[in-house]
């Protein structure tokens, strides 16, 4: 579905023109958003925001991937993802497993997880989503790397467990950016 | 015979907003707001230096990140009694004017529209006949055959695909849905186009706050942009000018599009006009300031007593002492304890201690506290502001309101008074009106800010310095839902107390001290309930008011059962 332009409603040209400027297709990079999202005030439920911060210190951003701290914002968050090619999610999710095991879902597996209330910010990304997938700009392929928490008390740092696990989230981000056959510049700071 | 039903949660975005009411002969006789999670994100900032505070507490909320920001850094300055250069003032209005007419949108659109508009019935509609309607009450270029025609195809194919059930809490077909196929076809195709006019609103946040949904450039005592007319990767006029296309785009679809679907769904729905009223006494505060101190702003607030505007008192200073005196928090029928037991405490001198019971109709059952104003419950948000600014003699609110209802005219024979404001669809009209007005600021102030760099005046940011000793400042807000405050108390350069009382607080709140109702639960008395099964009348009404129970609220411990099997890697 992503990338069609002839499903896009034929209006508001002038929002599209001035907003983004006239962008012809070829010059089109294939668009992979790495999303974490969660709150940071408490504990492990902020796991997707320390993870994609931990990716981000390793990597620049380029065109074709973008590191985005969603934070637990809703809407905010829908030009940001709006035409992406890939959404790669990093969320806590309570999902019935042991405390920090890491789950990985995918396709049809993610709107049903997005539609299950497991976390207090999803009904956010839900709408996103269904506000997208309606637009008919959803990303074509959404993958989200899950933790399951093992302490959401009010603190800034993850329990020991979860941080214990955090460079495993990170490399099965990276897995799924070499699946896509997209690599992000390694960071400057690393070089 | 009574019915109880529980709705759980009722927000569409963030946040564990949970109303229970009782039914008794079709209407609701009984109702308990509450809210579900725990409150305390104020203790993380305790002990911490006062000028990192605003980078924590803009996590409180994923939506209204750069609102508690602002908030924030304005309760620091306020307590070191520091003045804010010009420059910054104009460029932190800017990023409050554009999130406020993002948030009032997508309130409109996206989170509350489904409850007025059958999306399934616009299948039926008549593409060309809705185009006609559309075109005969607003000359917005989005409202062609050609827009009704393909928004329609796009809706088969998502219907089509059963997709429809990721919008939540959609009352397809509900007895209760009065518009015709046209309209409702209308309504899906500005709701797709709210969608794009939105961004534009975060694109200047995006601009100014260097990224959004968080953003960086804020500092107590002014903001760290650099102001430059040449250089690039800081302020400059080039990024100004783009940023007043993006104004002149939100003015176009504030006017043509969003204002005439308010006074449609207010001349259809009438009935919503006098329903769903909250408190009837209301506070605001005065916002938009213009100078360095915080003493001159652009839009008025204050209180008024039962309704009466010619009871109006202004607020009309930030840390005006009328405002700070007259705050306080009970915790009678809150998951919490004050160490001195019973009565209600200021902000400054707040607890957050928490001592959990079951959920208890007579007792504690909400994780949020209640505020009160000079020891009553006061409706906060747009009702309040609009309200605020008719009572002040405020020109532009005055002006709007009388162009909703010329706009109303066209379609009813309905008219909405100031009185009418606290509504179900009331509050929709009062949040169209803030919109515009925000709109407004944000031209203005760009203008301001052209101007003042124009004679050459750079300066974003003044140093704060910390004395020793122990002093209390007050942050206020007229945030998009309402009047928000940040108290802090300061000793020795460290933060020794943190309190935000929010706007979901005052409406949200549970019974105070004197047992009296907050706007929520007040609103809800008496709404009638056709199908217990699906309350799509309550929802209108908690709607209306954009419960989000983020910030008053937080934390879940509750395992919820699911239906999907993962498995752990």
């Amino acid at each position: 579905m992503t990338g069609e332009s002839s499903g896009e409603i034929p209006l508001l040209s002038f929002v599209k023109d001035s907003v983004h400027g006239p962008v012809l297709e070829e010059e089109l990079p294939e668009r992979t958003v790495v999303l974490g999202i969660g709150n940071v005030l408490l504990s492990d439920e902020g796991v997707g925001v320390h993870a994609i911060k931990a990716l981000a210190q390793r990597y620049e951003e380029t065109k074709q991937v973008e590191i985005v701290d969603g934070g637990t914002a809703g809407m905010e968050l829908l030009p940001l993802l709006e035409g992406a090619h890939h959404l790669i999610v990093v969320d806590a999710i309570r999902c019935g497993q042991p405390p920090a095991s890491i789950v990985r879902l995918e396709g049809e597996q993610v709107p049903a997880y997005f539609k299950t209330k497991l976390s207090p910010h999803q009904v956010g990304l839900s709408d996103v989503l269904a506000a997208l997938a309606f637009k008919g700009t959803i990303p074509g392929q959404v993958v989200l790397i899950g933790v399951q928490p093992v302490k959401l008390s009010l603190g800034m740092d993850l329990s020991p467990e979860v941080n214990a696990r955090l460079e495993e989230v990170v490399s099965m981000v990276q897995a799924e950016l070499a699946k896509l056959q997209c690599r992000p510049a390694i960071s400057q700071n690393l070089r | 015979m009574t019915t109880r039903i529980t709705i759980d949660p009722v927000t569409r975005i963030e946040g564990h907003l949970r109303i229970d009411v009782e039914v008794e002969n079709g209407k609701i006789a009984r109702s308990w707001a509450s809210g579900q999670m725990w409150r305390g994100i104020e203790k993380i900032v305790l002990d911490r230096d006062p000028r990192d505070a605003w980078t924590i507490l803009q996590r409180i909320c994923g939506v209204c990140t750069a609102v508690h920001a602002i908030c924030s850094v304005r309760a620091v300055e306020d307590a070191l009694k520091l003045e804010v250069p010009l420059n910054a003032q104009y460029i932190r209005n800017m990023m409050l004017t554009a999130h406020a007419i993002q948030d009032h949108i997508v309130h409109f659109y996206q989170l509350s529209a489904l409850d007025w508009v059958d999306v399934e019935s616009a299948l039926k509609a008549n593409p060309s006949r809705a185009a006609h309607f559309a075109e005969s009450h607003s000359d917005w270029e989005g409202n062609s055959y050609a827009v009704m025609a393909h928004t329609q195809e796009r809706l088969k194919a998502f219907i089509g695909s059963g997709q429809l059930g990721v919008f939540t809490n959609g009352y397809w077909g509900h007895s209760q849905m009065k518009l015709s196929p046209e309209i409702n076809l209308m309504a899906v195709a500005h709701y797709l186009q709210a969608l794009e006019v939105q961004r534009c609103s975060a694109k200047i946040v995006g601009t100014l706050g260097a990224k959004t949904p968080h953003i960086q450039n804020l500092a107590v005592g002014g903001v760290s942009n650099p102001i430059a007319t040449d250089s690039e990767g800081v302020l400059t006029i080039e990024k100004l000018m783009q940023i007043k296309e993006q104004i002149d785009m939100i003015g176009a679809f504030l006017h043509n599009c969003y204002f005439v679907d308010v006074a449609a769904i207010a001349a259809y729905y009438p009935e919503w006009l006098r329903m769903g009223a909250g408190v009837n006494d209301f506070l605001s505060t005065s916002d938009i300031p213009i100078d360095t101190k915080g003493t001159r702003f652009m839009s008025p607030g204050g209180y008024i007593l039962g309704g009466d505007l010619s009871t109006f008192r202004p607020i009309s200073r930030f840390g005006d002492t009328y405002f700070t005196g007259g705050v306080a928090e009970s915790v009678k029928h809150a998951w919490y304890t004050y160490n001195k037991g019973a009565g209600e405490l200021p902000p400054w001198k707040g607890e957050t201690t928490p001592a959990y019971t079951e959920f208890q109709d007579d007792g504690k059952y909400s994780w949020v506290k209640a505020p009160t104003f000079y020891g009553k419950p006061a409706q906060v948000g747009p009702v309040a502001a609009v309200l605020a600014g008719v009572a002040a003699g405020d020109r532009k609110t005055i002006s709007y309101l009388d162009r909703l209802n010329e706009k109303m005219s066209a379609l009813s024979a309905e008219k909405i008074e100031p009185s009418a404001l606290n509504s179900t669809v009331g509050r929709h009209a009062a949040r169209v009106i803030r919109a515009c007005l925000s709109y407004e600021y944000l031209k203005a102030n760009w203008q301001l800010l052209m101007d003042n760099i124009g004679k050459g005046d750079m300066t974003t940011f003044n140093q704060p310095i910390f004395p020793k000793g122990t002093m209390m400042g007050v942050g206020q807000e007229e945030a998009p839902r309402g009047l928000l405050s940040h108290w802090v108390v300061i000793r020795d350069g460290r933060i020794a107390n943190y309190q935000a009382v929010v706007p979901s607080t005052w409406l949200a709140a549970p019974k105070n001290d004197k047992e009296q109702l907050a706007s929520y639960d007040v609103a809800l008395l008496g709404t009638p309930v056709a199908d217990p099964a699906r309350p799509l009348e309550a929802l209108r009404t908690i709607h209306s008011f954009d419960p989000c129970l983020a910030c008053a609220v937080h934390l879940t411990d509750v395992e919820r059962k699911t239906d999907i099997q993962v498995t752990a890697l």
